[in-house]
């Protein structure tokens, strides 16, 4: 028995996501008396893949093809489905970030296993196995029982401190074959966004609403956001009236973040909204209106304009000490 | 081509959340159900793709699995504009059981297309979509923000962590969409309201299938701490809060 831990890289480097994934994955073995194995698929060199060891992954399987380097949801559920039965893992960690939502639901059907989505705590109880999750975007969190043998539970992001142990683990790689012809997915153009934090990954986000008023008004809060850094965001209408790209829109159906701190800017705080940031650890508000809901959910806030009040937290932030 | 597009029924997106007695679901009395967010966004860009003679598209069929109880949701995406609709008799189980439905019924009824949202804003599962697409073994491609036709086949735009890919897959397959996918979703007109009423809903009864979870709890969000107020002439002080109280910066 083991735990399985998928490690997705970036140009063959891990990121915070991953040693989340690999610590929680170590808390989930330690609760079931067992060992945790992390897969990794693509070129990662050695020192790079020890870093897994670092979070307590105990056994580090590196699996290379070229095939691979392109997400085929096909491809990818083959090669993890063949190591989760290899290592006898009775739970499979995964990040519910898009890859992970794209090869989930195969491995699910693939191994019978149940699917914790967006579990941001350790399993709450083992048997029956049930895991803590957020449903209702947000406005509830349900203890959910997965019944199956196997269990595939998703983490998000951020959710879960690093927790640092020993490292002993073994890396052992594998060069698998894969049948070219069973590859579906046919990568035609790729547009990397480059040299910028990427809003899923960052710690602090300085987000604007309608109350910013114009895109025009941008310069200070995207200041703000570069002298914290962090990222930049914004409501729904805002991205909406193509003030800010789509890619910033976070709430329900736009992204959903948690980063340590987010500053709304002009943003009332609608349900729709707040959906897609309830899980930040501080929430900052700042808006012209009193009694915007916003204000409900932070734990700081000051009733004023954002054009008056952004210059001077630039000012401040470049002065402190 | 054929487009199915998978819908499910949520609550309004408003809604206050409150429990029913034993807190393992919600009270649903007075809850105003929609098609969930991403599903009318999918079925939007589905009849866009439709209206465009070019695409090849012929018809868009949208499934559900629910009771009766769920017909309205059915006839309001029939008033939207899909053309029919089928209807899994059924509660809905959990994502295992939906996904294994919506694929019994696809292996009899070719679909070229199987468009899915990303997840329900109820349950957050992002299951079902990819679970269609491996019953089925056929490809699926998720976190879809574009579709559309060139030469008569369809090529979509996917988000990856930090960028897009524009990817093609052979049909049939599952997409997994994404906001970005139409612009805003269609409402219904007074014609199509009107023709919904005559279009036909299949009705299916279930094959028998697991559910593989099942929620036992709900509870409401840690409530937060009050919110402290800063004075706008004083603002830097935020700052010093969020370096030496909160100590995130």
């Amino acid at each position: 028995m083991s735990v399985l831990v998928y490690t997705e890289n970036w140009d063959g480097k891990f990121k915070k996501l991953s040693f989340e994934l690999v610590s929680y994955a170590a808390g989930v073995a330690k609760m079931t008396g067992t060992n945790v194995t992390a897969v990794s698929v693509g070129k990662v060199d050695g020192t790079e893949l020890k870093k897994l060891g670092n979070y307590g992954a105990g056994k580090i399987i590196s699996i290379s093809n070229d095939h691979l380097n392109i997400l085929d949801n096909q491809a990818y559920t083959n090669v993890i489905s063949e190591v989760a039965k290899k290592e006898n893992a009775s739970v499979i960690v995964i990040s519910n970030n898009n890859t992970g939502k794209a090869i989930a639901p195969r491995l699910s059907v693939r191994l019978k296993a149940g699917v914790g989505s967006g579990v941001s705590k350790l399993p709450l109880s083992l048997n029956p196995f049930t895991v803590y999750k957020r449903t209702y975007s947000g406005n509830a969190f349900a203890h959910l029982v997965i019944k199956s043998d196997i269990k595939i539970l998703t983490l998000a992001q951020n959710s879960f401190d690093l927790v640092e142990t020993a490292n002993n683990a073994t890396i052992e790689t594998q060069n698998i074959t894969v049948d070219s012809s069973l590859l579906k997915t046919t990568v035609k153009d790729i547009q990397k966004q480059t040299g910028k934090i990427l809003l899923t990954d960052a710690d602090i986000v300085v987000s604007g609403g309608r109350g910013m008023k114009s895109p025009d008004n941008w310069p200070p809060l995207v200041e703000l956001a570069a002298l914290l850094g962090g990222a930049t965001a914004c409501s729904r209408p805002v991205s909406d009236e193509g003030w800010r790209p789509h890619e910033e829109h976070t709430g329900q159906t736009g992204k959903i973040i948690a980063p340590n701190l987010y500053i709304a800017v002009g943003i009332s705080g609608a349900t729709q909204h707040l959906a897609g940031i309830s899980s930040s650890k501080y929430i900052v508000a700042i808006n012209t209106d009193k009694d915007a809901p916003i204000f409900e959910s932070a734990q700081y806030g000051i009733v004023g304009d954002a054009m008056k009040v952004l210059p001077k937290l630039v000012e401040a932030v470049k002065s402190r000490k | 081509m054929k487009i199915l597009v998978c819908i499910s029924n949520v609550p309004d997106t408003t809604t206050k959340i409150k429990f029913a007695e034993g807190n393992a679901s919600i009270d649903t009395n007075g809850i105003q159900w929609v098609i969930n967010p991403w599903d009318e966004l999918s079925l939007t860009r589905a009849l866009e793709l439709k209206d465009d003679t070019a695409s090849g598209v012929k018809s868009v069929t949208v499934i559900h699995v629910g009771p009766v109880a769920s017909e309205p949701t059915i006839r309001k995406a029939l008033a939207i504009g899909a053309d029919d609709a089928i209807r899994v008799n059924a509660d809905s189980a959990d994502a295992w059981f939906v996904a294994a439905q919506i694929a019994e019924v696809v292996k009899k009824d070719k679909f070229d297309i199987i468009l899915c949202g990303i997840e329900s804003s109820d349950y957050n599962g992002s299951t079902v979509g990819g679970m269609i697409a491996e019953f089925l073994e056929i490809p699926s491609v998720s976190a879809v923000s574009g579709i559309k036709f060139e030469n008569g086949q369809p090529v979509m735009t996917r988000e990856i962590d930090g960028g897009k890919e524009v990817v093609t897959v052979p049909v049939p397959f599952v997409a997994i969409v994404q906001k970005g996918i139409a612009k805003e979703p269609r409402i219904a007109a007074m014609r199509g309201i009107m023709m919904a009423r005559t279009k036909p809903v299949k009705l299916v009864e279930p094959v028998a299938a697991d559910s593989l979870t099942q929620i036992v709890e709900l509870e409401k969000p840690a409530p937060r701490a009050a919110c402290k107020y800063i004075d706008s002439d004083n603002a830097a002080q935020l700052i010093e809060l969020l370096q030496n109280e909160a100590k995130v910066i």
